[in-house]
């Protein structure tokens, strides 16, 4: 018996898996990813400190991932039968620490300690001290190595959880990034769904200046991974895509999600300087009327 | 301490199939061991428990980096993986993923390094050890543990596995003389006192315990009571066996198979500065780079022979003396 459908301390409500994908809950889940923004928008802008583009990448993602598919007890996050989702990308965690709030694992009252001295959230993830969060991330590369041993874990137990990477596309310049890719397929890993946040920018410019990685769908399937492509801000497609993955076997599947760095505030969109830049009073009331904008649009 | 050691030393036995065998025992009291290696489990003998236990073996290719962060998914979901490869390729090539997921975020992973110090002596310096001690010992949370002969390894396995935490376990790849009996108890993070004496105290792990032996029986026929102290944790330190030792014999010298920067000299000289200085001797590879031969000839070219020892304890014997000289003048000042 999943858990999933327990109730949330903070009433944020959650879409059993399972749950047909009506407009409606489509519709829910987009809104609240433009909040979810527009709260990581305040605790970056409030501590002076943080990325924005990359967590604004993946809002969509982990929004679908936390409020519907995941089978996951906020009551209970060392549940050990619980699917894991390892969030690669440790750098963008403003947006994992804003969406683990909203599905009950901590308050949301305590989001704008994020950066702070004697927080609990802390500047890249560390497991031991945020309830929800699986592995510590920031130096990248770690994702499918360590989502292939949970797998494998999974897989010796004989259990049905499943494991989940988000991956930014930048770090795929890490060579341990495909040591993990080797050892999935090895193993034929039709437990693990990798989803990688491909936004096209990393530090100090495009992957395609920086490190080309194209084409990359035809690297993942050269490694014998089942490859999605969808678009990765079209939630309807994330929560289809996810649903496919479930459903192959015998193969580890990647969901190339093509997304846009910074997006929803059109002045940070697909710049690079907006992966880790601060705005100012200014820019941080305009990006906010935008995102509260972008939210207004899928209210019904 | 009596009765701990074999008189004489017994007759070189090799260590890692010890390890192996001491894998397989273990593999059948704990089913949530989980053994990884990365293609070097013919090397290290961790193909004992691939054959008895295939299903909880997990080879990742050559590939040091994904075979910590594979066993670091496994710990997560409860297993208790004990990660395989050659020493130098934890402390190197796979630190980062050490450092953050075993050190920082406390992943219970155990590391046994194979073919520590200069055991891989053909092979030569690439694939010799020489600086891992003082690597994993910097790394807040880690405990690393060094057993002296196949009785300890087999001794100690099963408590690294129980160990709250990482370990790094780190081996040798050669025959060494037996050197414990069945009394032999050791426990993670305390020293063992092996001989008495009260002239001088040697701190030895690994490999070194057998020649710091051989070293006080030597010096016993000159009347000289050499203490042999078995140091088989490097972290967390058995310092107050250390400051023990300083008091009472007033003068230690330390003997390992590593360089004499960072490793067990280095640990016991800041626990000595701090709490009991005294003269401090340091056995071990002079901050170079070793070279290829046979085992216990290069271990006598590059310092680590019983005369090695024999000379250290020499010099500290001569240091005590000037040491205690200027505290006669002291006090007649």
């Amino acid at each position: 018996m999943s858990p999933s459908s327990t109730e949330s301390r903070v009433g944020a409500h959650v879409y059993p898996h399972g749950t047909r994908h009506s407009e409606a809950m489509t519709a829910d889940l987009a809104r609240r990813a433009y909040e979810y923004r527009a709260q990581v928008l305040r605790m970056v802008y409030g501590r002076k400190s943080g990325h924005i583009g990359g967590a604004f990448s993946c809002a969509e993602i982990l929004t679908a991932l936390y409020f519907h598919h995941l089978s996951i007890d906020p009551e209970n996050p060392n549940w050990n039968d619980r699917d894991r989702l390892v969030f690669s990308k440790g750098h963008a965690c403003a947006m994992l620490y804003t969406v683990l709030a909203h599905r009950g694992f901590f308050p949301v009252e305590e989001l704008p300690t994020f950066r702070g001295l004697d927080s609990r959230l802390q500047g890249h993830p560390e497991p031991q001290k945020t309830p929800g969060v699986e592995v510590a991330a920031g130096p990248l590369g770690h994702g499918v190595a360590i989502a292939a041993g949970m797998a494998l874990a999974a897989r010796m137990d004989g259990s049905r959880r499943r494991i989940y990477a988000i991956l930014g596309d930048g770090e795929l310049n890490s060579g341990v990034i495909w040591e993990g890719l080797m050892t999935a397929a090895k193993f034929a890993l039709d437990n693990l769904t990798v989803i990688v946040d491909y936004n096209g920018v990393q530090q100090t410019g495009t992957t395609r200046h920086v490190m080309p990685t194209e084409p990359i769908a035809d690297k993942w399937a050269a490694f014998n991974w089942h490859v999605i492509e969808i678009h990765g801000h079209n939630m309807a497609q994330i929560l289809d895509a996810l649903d496919r993955a479930d459903e192959i076997h015998g193969r580890p599947v990647v969901i190339i999600a093509r997304t846009t760095k910074g997006k929803g505030v059109s002045f940070m969109e697909n710049q690079p300087g907006w992966h880790g830049g601060i705005p100012d009073s200014a820019q941080f009331e305009s990006a906010l009327a935008e995102l509260e904008e972008g939210a207004r649009l899928w209210t019904a | 301490m009596d009765g701990l050691i074999r008189n004489p030393l017994g007759s070189p036995s090799p260590m890692r199939k010890a390890y192996g065998e001491a894998l397989v025992e273990l593999g059948h009291t704990r089913k949530d061991i989980v053994v990884l290696s990365a293609d070097v489990q013919s090397s290290d003998f961790s193909y004992m428990f691939e054959a008895a236990f295939p299903d909880r073996f997990i080879n990742v290719g050559i590939a040091e980096p994904a075979l910590v962060d594979v066993a670091v998914g496994l710990a997560n979901s409860g297993k208790v993986p004990i990660a395989n490869t050659f020493a130098f390729l934890f402390a190197t090539r796979a630190l980062e993923m050490v450092r953050t997921h075993l050190a920082f975020a406390g992943a219970n992973v155990k590391l046994a390094g194979a073919y520590g110090g200069l055991s891989d002596s053909f092979d030569g310096p690439t694939h010799q050890t020489i600086s891992d001690f003082a690597i994993f010992r910097s790394l807040p949370n880690m405990t690393v543990v060094v057993p002296a002969d196949p009785l300890a390894v087999r001794k100690l396995l099963p408590q690294v596995a129980a160990w709250k935490g990482p370990v790094y376990f780190r081996l040798c790849r050669n025959e060494v003389p037996e050197v414990f009996t069945d009394r032999y108890e050791p426990k993670i993070g305390e020293g063992v006192t092996l001989v008495d004496g009260d002239d001088v105290t040697v701190i030895a792990c690994g490999v070194m315990v057998a020649r710091a032996i051989e070293a006080a029986k030597t010096l016993a026929k000159q009347d000289i009571r050499l203490r042999v102290v078995e140091m088989h944790t490097i972290k967390p330190l058995d310092t107050e066996l250390i400051v023990r030792c300083a008091e009472e014999t007033g003068v230690i010298v330390t003997a390992e198979e590593h360089s004499i920067i960072g490793g067990l000299g280095g640990a016991v000289a800041e626990c000595l500065a701090e709490r009991f200085p005294v003269p401090l001797e340091r056995i071990g590879v002079k901050d170079t780079y070793a070279e290829s031969g046979p085992y216990s000839e290069l271990l006598e070219k590059y310092g680590l022979g019983v005369d090695a020892i024999l000379a250290a304890v020499q010099r500290a014997l001569a240091r005590k003396q000037v040491n205690s000289s200027h505290a006669t003048s002291e006090v007649f000042k």
